[in-house]
């Protein structure tokens, strides 16, 4: 594999964020500015990037001061990479222009950190994502994983409370063991083939048991931060508790990073091993988040932790990637509908995710409390947030025509036609619990009062609508055509071996 | 018994220890004290490892050991920010735990944003 042309906009796109961070550290001030005028330069980017692998057809490569690997360290841009540097870089921008009128520099009054904070961590998850997209060895990405996490672990306790930094810790904590696991992986990797970059470590694996050890202690850490169940535990506390413009970001991007390397791991590392068995304890586990996750979400008396509660379920959708993707026939993994669905949900639920948070946030704002048994008459009050959060539900249902519904109907096909119907089984019941959770909220919501609601405090127009435009833009994701996604097959590895049984 | 190979018993030892450490204490102080074996012995893994890999006239393999040195910085950086969080955990409540009351708890009538 040689570097491409238009490879150095794939540095550019760590750079800008990262540069962003050390003018912001430099300066110390006009944070929030450099942010905003970084943003659409990022967006800019991602769309360029998006552009040339679309137009070569293969994907960009660029190779660290011109170092091939196994030396040197690789950047690489697939469909894949490409499609998920375009979603931050549009979910970032709205969030960004969400806390412009949360966390602007003149509104904090005494505590001027909190902003300062907020926009350089901002930029700094941006910056680390983008790595964590375009890595193409191992080690650099256990360094993007671990800048992912600094920087969004700050996020969490912004406003200092007892409970927020405790859930912090406890997330950080998490997160460490999770990201020495997936190191140990790495070393045993190293230690068996003498290289880290995917692309050739993909060429050289074979089973045998370090293999399979490496692959295990790396999933496991990567599950820890990713919070599927049973590794959950930190998610709730440390969403829910986070400012609404941090939750928004933590919830639909941050634990995406570390699902993304599960599946860079399985699919690009290890793609021709024998490995059903353990996509289907994957499997199995997604499931149970599903129904548990949607469960404990119908069951929260407070809007935030049920947000949180159902990004546990909707985690528990991604990881049906593995046990029908594998089982679409090994020829045609990317060609199947399990592949695209599975990426799908991915992109969706971050768009959606994003809106539904920042709606839950503005509707707290204004009620000065997220209780849901007293939201009566705000749907009156705040109609665009309240219709927001319905079309981002709408999404996590997959009702049509959002792209949550696209992104289920495919995993819905591909495990009927793999005679797996056992997921399609979880798939709907997940989908009934989502609508009720939704519900219950939107049904206190709309209700019709006597008197019109007193707001504890005024909630901008502007706010109101970056909420409600990320959310018709989940919606609009699902116009795209039911059909597996040529973009997501460009630049993905051939299959070495037949996994045969 | 090679000298690599004692050392990379001692290694998974240390992360045996560390991940045991890790999962088991309560204390937030203790779980950090346990990630830092944990690296220690993935440290340590990574020097056996460019031992092994080492080309005849050299000392060891340079990428591993490189690789080592990123990675303390990490675990350095990692552990400054649980301990700054840790001690103002300990200013804000007057207690080093996550254990009791720490989630907030269902029936808390805080917004949270």
């Amino acid at each position: 594999m040689a570097q491409t042309v238009g490879g150095f906009l794939l540095v550019l796109a760590v750079i800008l964020p990262a540069g962003a961070v050390l003018l912001t550290l430099m300066s110390g001030r006009h944070a929030e500015r450099i942010a905003l005028l970084v943003m659409p330069a990022g967006l800019a980017l991602a769309l360029a990037i998006l552009a040339g692998v679309w137009h070569s057809g293969a994907s960009l490569v660029y190779f660290l001061g011109g170092w091939a690997p196994p030396l040197g360290i690789a950047l690489r841009a697939d469909g894949l990479a490409a499609a998920m540097l375009v979603t931050t870089a549009l979910v970032i921008g709205a969030v960004g222009l969400f806390a412009r009128g949360s966390f602007s520099e003149k509104a904090a009054g005494a505590e001027t950190r909190a902003p300062l904070v907020f926009w350089t961590m901002l930029m700094g998850v941006w910056g680390a994502l983008n790595a964590v997209w375009l890595g193409g060895d191992l080690f650099n990405l256990y360094v993007a994983l671990e800048l992912l996490t600094f920087s969004a672990v700050p996020l969490v306790c912004l406003d200092g409370r007892a409970e927020t930094l405790a859930a912090a810790l406890r997330y950080l904590l998490f997160a460490l063991i999770g990201s020495a696991l997936y190191l140990l992986g790495a070393a045993l990797f190293y230690g068996a083939y003498g290289t880290l970059d995917m692309a050739l470590l993909a060429g050289r694996v074979r089973a045998e048991p370090v293999v399979y050890v490496a692959a295990a202690l790396m999933t496991a850490g990567l599950l820890a931060k990713t919070a599927l169940f049973p590794l959950h535990l930190w998610l709730p506390p440390a969403h829910a508790g986070a400012p609404a413009a941090a939750s928004a970001i933590l919830s639909s991007l941050v634990v995406k990073g570390s699902f993304f390397l599960v599946v860079r791991l399985w699919f690009d590392v290890l793609p021709g091993l024998p490995g059903v068995p353990a996509a289907q304890m994957l499997g199995a586990l997604g499931a149970a988040a599903i129904i548990f996750g949607s469960v404990l979400a119908l069951r929260q008396a407070r809007l935030k932790l049920l947000v949180a509660y159902s990004t546990i379920a909707q985690i528990g959708y991604l990881f049906l990637l593995f046990p029908l993707a594998t089982g679409a026939a090994a020829s045609g993994i990317w060609g199947s509908f399990a592949w695209t669905g599975g990426v799908f949900q991915l992109i969706s639920h971050a768009v959606a995710k994003a809106a539904m948070f920042m709606a839950a946030g503005l509707i707290g704002e204004a009620l000065g409390h997220d209780r849901i048994a007293r939201f009566a008459g705000i749907g009156r009050a705040l109609p665009m947030t309240v219709f927001a959060f319905g079309l981002a539900g709408m999404s996590l249902m997959g009702l049509p025509p959002s792209g949550g519904f696209v992104a289920k109907l495919m995993l819905l096909t591909a495990a009927v036609t793999e005679r797996q119907w056992w997921w399609a089984v979880v798939i709907l019941v997940g989908g009934l619990l989502a609508a009720g959770y939704v519900f219950r909220v939107l049904a206190p919501a709309l209700a019709v009062t006597g008197r019109p609601l007193v707001l504890h405090a005024p909630v901008a127009r502007s706010r109101e609508a970056v909420v409600l435009a990320l959310a018709i833009c989940a919606v609009l994701l699902g116009l795209v055509p039911l059909r597996p996604s040529e973009l997501l097959q460009i630049g993905r590895p051939p299959l070495l071996l037949d996994p045969a049984p | 018994m090679s000298a690599t190979t004692l050392y990379g018993l001692c290694a998974a030892s240390l992360v045996g220890l560390g991940l045991y450490g890790a999962i088991v204490h309560p204390q937030p102080l203790r779980k950090i004290l346990a990630f830092n074996l944990l690296g220690g012995g993935i440290f340590l893994l990574f020097g056996v490892i460019a031992r092994r890999g080492a080309t005849p006239g050299m000392g060891g393999d340079p990428v591993p050991q490189a690789m080592v040195i990123t990675g303390i910085v990490v675990a350095f950086a990692a552990t400054s920010l649980a301990i700054a969080l840790l001690l103002r955990l300990f200013a804000t409540t007057g207690e080093a735990s996550l254990r009791p009351g720490a989630p907030t708890p269902p029936g808390n009538d805080q917004a949270g944003g």
